[in-house]
């Protein structure tokens, strides 16, 4: 370590933590309260928290060690349609600051957080905890940072260059699951070279949660639109495969598949606002697939998922081969169905 | 002031305030200390990778601008090496998506799907670097070895790339590009410049590729309209390797024995080069064949120069439907130069014949061919394309 760099560090540290304590003698809030500093990555008198806090529970998103019980101002979400990773459970949350008003003025409906927010999702399988991964809204910009939970489900520590390890899911098949590094974390969060979130949009969030919300004073009003992603848990009852299958790829694969995004270069659109044929990928021949094209000669063959590339790259694990790239060594099988089910309804001659 | 990282020290110091190296070892957990020293590295940092072979089973990223990667070396006694023949994730050995990257002396192998790949990382150098696939030519090999994309200010120089499945050098989507002194061995397409712009592809040697040199343009992507690309001073030798590309990509297409092919491009020059033994054709001119519906997309080779280069044997098994019939009307084999007719503004000025196979519109048929030997017609020669250089400063990072 340099001591220059300490010295200036300490400095800087001093009087933001002058600052802190003044704010908090001036609130004298004595209940639990989320760490605005920590998520805000403001150096503490304390030390404790950094540009990178180590510890999970330095932020204090949670009443509790094991990350059960958020606290005030956390508040929990679920989509309607997921991004499939591995079959993990995923438990997520909004930290929305004191006095802080979201809206629906992003990109695709994109809930916009303002800085202070944060977003945590915990990876589970069953009741054990594998990881919790935030999105921080810094004064410079989102800023994403995965953190793996310990054996005994008491703390969770940052893992800035991800993780590997064998699991056995809940239904006995023992998976090699990935953490995903602070990189590959923007590689899916990345527009126009900026880290974004991605999820939270109106389309793909309950009428019910918005009205919550609206009640609560967390949202000036409904959004207009909202709750148009089909419910893929309750998809049996969904009578349009296409509007389930283009909700499947715009979650799983349209954060990248998408103008500004990391296979922009593909030409390949999957967002759901994407109406040109050519753009999601129908008879349209692979630019810089390789061996991911698996001698196919379209992303999309109209009546025909075996000759669709699309089809093929959902059905791969192998690196090079698989899409997603990043965050999945096991197969959809559900979405696998739902797609195919889509290009097989494809009129070829259109 | 180079110093061993450590997880621990680094991650205690936010921010050095002046450019540092941060040398690896190869060995235990190398590729973890090496993915966190890209992640916490500053503005202005190297990572040195000593010499050695780092086993690597994810792909490596760096998201911060102004990086140097050195190694020792690229091939022979002293090298680094990243070594991806056990990778498990991600679809690349080694991501930039950062400006003002330096990428230089080691070496990428068996990566499982690209090499190198940078997107939108302006002024990158990659510099000395080898990227492999050991095994040779397999349809299994990844796609590309060296992979800039969607990128202006890209320089590629003195490196070597073996057993690309698709290009061993390619370079999409991007602006201002400079590919010299490089050897490029046993690709599907040796050196591939696509949907880019401003490009000079010199003095490289590219031999026992399927394609040496492909200039092309594909419709329907974020940036089409490919042009002003000097092809020149190049040995593009013996690219008569079966193509082994998977299907569905366009380099799948690209008959064996092609030295340099040009494809819905304007404003391409090929000079001074030495064309040898490449058994369809030295020089060919093609229109993109597929049907699209982009309306910003040109399909024609426009506006062509082909002018004092140097010809070896050649044409004589061209690799496509008919070719053989088409090699016997002309006396055996195909002439130096060949274009499918729907070229503008074609200038050929070495003196060889050019066949033309007659088409008259984009997206005929070749079975409807018409071969001839072209003349070309009377014109004022066209002037050279401006030299290509870098921003001022970059090429001293090498220094």
């Amino acid at each position: 370590m340099k001591l220059s760099g300490g010295i200036i560090l300490s400095a800087s540290a001093l009087a933001m933590g002058l600052s802190v304590s003044l704010n908090t003698s001036a609130g004298a809030a004595p209940m639990h309260r989320v760490n605005a500093q920590a998520v805000l990555g403001v150096e503490q008198l304390d030390g404790k928290t950094s540009k990178y806090p180590r510890r999970l529970s330095e932020y204090g998103f949670f009443l509790d060690k094991a990350g059960r019980l958020p606290a005030a101002r956390v508040i929990p979400y679920a989509l309607n349609t997921a991004l499939y990773s591995d079959g993990a459970d995923k438990l997520r949350y909004i930290f929305l600051p004191d006095g802080a008003v979201m809206s629906d003025a992003g990109e695709g409906g994109l809930l916009d957080l303002p800085v202070g927010s944060a977003i945590v999702k915990t990876f589970a399988f069953g009741e054990t905890y594998i990881e919790t991964r935030l999105l921080l809204h810094r004064a410079d910009g989102w800023l994403a940072l995965p953190y793996k939970w310990n054996e005994d489900q008491s703390e969770a520590t940052l893992a800035l260059v991800g993780a590997r390890m064998e699991l056995t899911r809940p239904d006995g098949e023992t998976i090699s699951y990935q953490i995903p590094n602070k990189n590959q974390c923007k590689q899916c969060h990345v527009k126009d070279k900026v880290v974004t979130p991605i999820g939270p949009k109106s389309r793909n969030l309950p009428r019910e949660w918005f009205s919550d919300q609206a009640s609560a004073g967390r949202i000036e009003a409904i959004p207009a639109v909202h709750d148009t992603v089909p419910h893929w848990d309750a998809r049996a009852e969904v009578a349009d495969t296409g509007s389930l299958a283009r909700g499947y790829l715009d979650v799983n694969c349209a954060h990248c598949h998408q103008p500004g995004g990391s296979a922009s270069n593909s030409g390949l659109d999957l967002r759901w606002e994407q109406w040109d044929p050519y753009a999601v990928g129908i008879a349209k021949p692979p630019v810089a697939a390789g061996r991911g094209a698996g001698g196919h000669k379209v992303s999309i063959a109209p009546g025909d998922p075996d000759a669709s590339i699309l089809v093929y790259r959902m059905s791969s694990t192998e690196p090079g081969v698989a899409m997603p790239e990043l965050g999945r060594s096991t197969n959809d099988a559900e979405g696998i169905s739902v797609i195919r089910q889509w290009v097989e309804g494809m009129n070829p001659a259109s | 002031m180079t110093r061993t990282v450590l997880a621990a020290a680094l991650l205690a110091s936010a921010a050095p305030v002046w450019a540092d190296n941060h040398t690896i070892a190869p060995g235990e957990g190398a590729a973890e200390r090496l993915q966190e020293a890209l992640i916490l590295a500053e503005p202005g940092d190297t990572i040195v990778l000593e010499a050695g072979r780092y086993e690597l089973t994810e792909g490596l990223s760096l998201d911060v601008e102004g990086v140097t990667i050195r190694g020792a070396g690229m091939e022979g006694d002293t090298q680094s090496i990243l070594d991806f023949t056990n990778q498990q994730g991600a679809g690349e050995g080694l991501l930039i998506t950062s400006d003002d990257v330096t990428l230089r002396d080691f070496a990428v192998e068996n990566a499982k799907g690209d090499g190198i790949k940078s997107k939108d990382a302006d002024n990158i150098i990659y510099h000395g670097l080898r990227v492999e696939w050991t095994a040779g030519p397999k349809a299994s090999n990844g796609a590309y070895g060296i992979y800039p994309v969607e990128s202006t200010n890209v320089l590629v120089q003195d490196s070597y790339v073996r057993g690309a499945s698709d290009a061993g050098i390619y370079v999409g989507q991007s602006e201002n590009i400079i590919v010299r002194r490089n050897r490029v061995v046993e690709n599907v397409a040796g050196i591939e410049i696509e949907n880019s712009n401003f490009a000079e592809v010199t003095e490289n040697l590219t031999t026992k590729n399927t394609g040496g040199i492909l200039v092309f343009d594909l419709p329907g992507l974020p940036k089409v309209g490919g042009g002003s690309v000097l092809v020149a001073r190049n040995a593009v030798i013996d690219n008569n390797t079966d193509n082994f590309a998977p299907e569905g990509n366009i380099v799948a297409s690209v008959p064996a024995g092609t030295g340099v092919m040009v494809m819905a491009n304007t404003n391409v020059q090929v000079l001074e080069n030495a064309l040898v033994n490449n058994d369809t054709s030295h020089v060919m001119l093609i229109a993109y064949t597929q049907p699209y519906t982009d309306q910003r997309y040109q399909p024609r080779p426009v506006d062509v120069v082909v002018k004092d280069n140097v010809y070896g044997t050649g044409g004589a098994k061209p690799d496509f439907e008919g070719g053989a019939m088409i090699a016997g009307a002309f006396g055996g084999a195909l002439p130096p130069v060949l274009t499918d007719g729907l070229h503008q503004g074609l200038q050929v000025f070495d003196a060889v014949n050019v066949a033309t196979l007659g088409l008259t519109k984009v997206g005929q048929s070749r079975a409807e061919a018409a071969p001839s030997l072209w003349t070309m017609p009377d014109a004022d020669p066209a002037e050279r394309l401006a030299r290509v250089t870098m921003p001022d400063g970059m090429e001293a990072r090498l220094q």
